[in-house]
């Protein structure tokens, strides 16, 4: 097993001493309330993903897929969008669906097993979680062949121009679907970015199962560019996202971005990770949290004082409680619904099944209590 | 009355299509200069260009996921399949994704594409050109799969399915593609089954490439056999059978499709639940056997014939 050699050009903008630095191909101009605001995103974020988590834990969620320590990659990500850019996450995206305004109680019910998703993709131009590894990046391209036939990119009018953001990760990038992905954007020029999370880890398999080389340096095969950022990073994720975007809506192609980053926690709260890796890896990636950094870099030079933490604790803790009250006040479905929207319209023989168990279940006498 | 071959037939079903829809675009593996292997987009790419009708990568996941994510953004593909043995890298996309997206949404996406399949045996080809993998896809909720079995209704159909907000599976009978029809002024209901030919001794059901073979069977000399068309796979018009059976007393099923776990085997089923005191024999089935499809030099063999159906008329008669 070779381990990935470090990448000494990986893009990075804020040190996790939270010190600025500068990168001659990625200059970011950003104010200090801009920081502030990605900070207040980071760390609301993290607390959607802990209460997910507690409720788990309590028996109100079957599931939930932690984003623990990708943070800062989704972030700048998510706010590297416009509005009228199309997002295609996995099902961790809880960071990109933050930024897409997506209330995180609507990601919920997927995991809570009240719904499969269930929202608009066109509501807030976030398509729906997707559980089968890499299929979305398809859907990515497919979506971004829709945009240039309807003459949204190059136009140089920013209202038009179009940008399709991919999520995947580093397991997904064996998938046949990701790879070809890969080759209709590069063959038809599409303006899709494609943006893995290597958090180091596809469950338990390490990302030397899935790649010899960097996973950015795979680009180079299909012909388009690819860079590799500090994962835990948010400005670098905003500054390389957002320079990738712009020349995807200037219809300049895809580009790969690898995030270089580390999932903290388990896949998802089924998994057990003490089998398969070491707690010190683990404890070395703490040192690299993205919150602590933008943290020390807002106290250390932007003058930042605590009452804008404090602040942010204050939402941070109504926030969390919309999430618990929210969480269990999400209704059971009704048995009936599994028969809706099966198509569009609901055909004759599947009628006559919802009828057929509608009938058993009125067939139950009611109990006395 | 136009009379033309299964494949212009088509060819002009999707036209129309083209013509009545912007969104309706046409994409796959040869589609576009060729026009398709068995030249069924023949002109299109000319006549509405590369943006509409246009060759994609050679890979199937693709072809159907980025269909996928065109119909998110509110386009209507078409795609082709370019022989039945090929869908399966792309199977996944459509079980997963163009079957279940609706139902994900809780109704909010739409996935209005078909998937078009030459499908069947009888041409002499080589391996994975002549399977008939209907049943998977009936198996799978959120599909609709239907086969066309002649010229008119490869036309009608056609515009049908890509009219559909429902994804629709396609499968045309590539050995019929050059048999001669006349086109009906107007269409027939998508997942209708119609009497094809009125019996009274039994019943034959078939779809696609079948049809012609249980109407030659009906032809040939010995018994007043009713002939039905199924046309729809998925759903599947149960009615228009148990009409029949109600009034033969007797069914046979007729695929190409191994008989085991089939079409044929769910059609059986459901006539038995609803029609069991109508039957005077048990339901039979002829189709392929349980093997993979042989080399072309047997073919003729393991297909069904006009023989092997009235075989097996003769034994439901006889029971």
């Amino acid at each position: 097993m070779h381990a990935v050699p470090p990448e000494p050009d990986m893009v990075q903008l804020l040190t996790p001493e939270g010190v600025r630095v500068e990168h001659p191909d990625y200059p970011l101009e950003i104010t200090d309330e801009q920081i502030q605001s990605l900070y207040r995103d980071l760390v609301l974020v993290r607390r959607v993903d802990t209460e997910a988590i507690a409720l788990q834990r309590q028996g109100e969620l079957g599931l939930w897929a932690s984003l623990l320590g990708q943070e800062g990659a989704q972030v700048g990500a998510g706010r590297a969008l416009r509005a009228h850019d199309m997002a295609f996450p996995t099902y961790r995206e809880h960071g990109v669906a933050w930024c897409r305004d997506v209330d995180p109680l609507v990601l919920l019910g997927l995991f809570r097993g009240t719904n499969l998703g269930g929202w608009d993709p066109a509501d807030n131009n976030f398509n729906l979680y997707t559980i089968v590894i890499g299929a979305q990046t398809l859907h990515a391209a497919g979506y971004a062949m829709g945009v240039v036939r309807d003459g949204a990119v190059g136009t140089g009018d920013p209202n038009r121009d179009t940008a399709v953001l991919a999520f995947f990760g580093d397991g997904a990038s064996s998938q046949g679907d990701v790879n070809e992905s890969f080759v209709w954007s590069a063959a038809e020029n599409l303006p899709v970015v494609y943006f893995c999370q290597n958090n180091q880890w596809a469950i338990s398999a390490p990302v030397s199962t899935q790649s010899r080389v960097p996973i950015y340096h795979r680009a180079d095969g299909f012909g388009f560019p690819g860079v590799r950022i500090d994962g835990n990073d948010v400005l670098a994720s905003l500054a390389v996202t957002g320079k990738a975007l712009d020349q995807a809506r200037a219809g300049l192609g895809p580009t790969l971005i690898e995030a270089f980053t580390y999932r903290m926690n388990p896949h998802t709260t089924s998994d057990d990770p003490t089998r398969y890796r070491l707690a010190a890896e683990t404890e070395t990636w703490k040192l690299k949290d993205p919150i602590a950094r933008v943290r020390a870099y807002l106290t250390r030079h932007a003058d930042v004082g605590q009452d804008f933490f404090d602040a942010i604790d204050r939402e941070s803790e109504q926030l969390a409680e919309h999430v618990r009250a929210g969480c269990r006040a999400l209704p059971d479905p009704d048995p009936l619904s599994a028969f809706d929207h099966v198509h569009v319209e609901l055909t004759d023989e599947l009628r006559e099944q919802r009828d057929a168990f509608a009938a058993y279940l009125d067939s139950f006498e009611e109990v006395p209590a | 009355m136009t009379t033309l071959t299964m494949a212009k037939a088509l060819n002009e079903g999707l036209r129309k299509a083209l013509d009545d829809d912007p969104k309706v675009i046409i994409m796959g593996e040869d589609v576009g200069k060729l026009g398709g292997v068995f030249r069924i987009t023949d002109g299109l790419q000319k006549d509405f260009g590369e943006a509409r009708v246009f060759d994609t990568p050679l890979a199937e996941s693709g072809i159907i996921g980025t269909a996928v994510g065109l119909a998110i953004r509110g386009y209507r593909p078409v795609c082709e399949i370019q022989f039945d043995g090929f869908v399966f890298p792309g199977f996944d996309q459509i079980v997963n994704q163009v079957a279940k997206m609706h139902n994900r949404s809780a109704g909010k996406i739409r996935m209005p594409i078909t998937i078009r399949i030459p499908f069947g045996g009888g041409i002499g080809a080589v391996e994975h050109h002549s399977e008939s993998p209907e049943a998977y896809f009936a198996h799978t909720a959120g599909l609709k799969v239907v086969s066309c079995s002649n010229p008119s209704d490869a036309y009608w159909m056609i515009q049908q399915s890509i009219r559909s907000d429902d994804p629709v599976v396609f499968f045309e009978p590539k050995r019929r593609y050059w048999a001669k029809g006349e086109l009906n002024d107007e269409p027939y209901p998508l997942h209708k089954a119609r009497v094809v030919r009125p019996g009274r001794e039994a019943t034959v059901a078939a779809y696609g490439p079948m049809v012609a073979t249980a109407l030659e069977a009906a032809d040939a000399d010995g018994h007043d056999l009713e002939v039905i068309d199924l046309r729809s796979i998925s759903p599947l018009d149960t009615a228009t059978v148990i009409e029949s059976v109600e009034r033969t007393g007797r069914l046979v099923v007729v695929h190409e499709a191994s008989v085991s776990h089939g079409v044929g085997a769910e059609l059986a089923a459901r006539v038995q639940e609803r029609a069991f005191y109508s039957l005077e024999a048990p339901v039979l089935r002829v189709g392929g056997f349980d093997t993979p499809y042989p080399a072309s030099r047997l073919e003729e063999e393991w297909l069904p014939t006009v023989d092997r159906i009235l075989d097996a008329v003769d034994r439901t008669l006889e029971y």
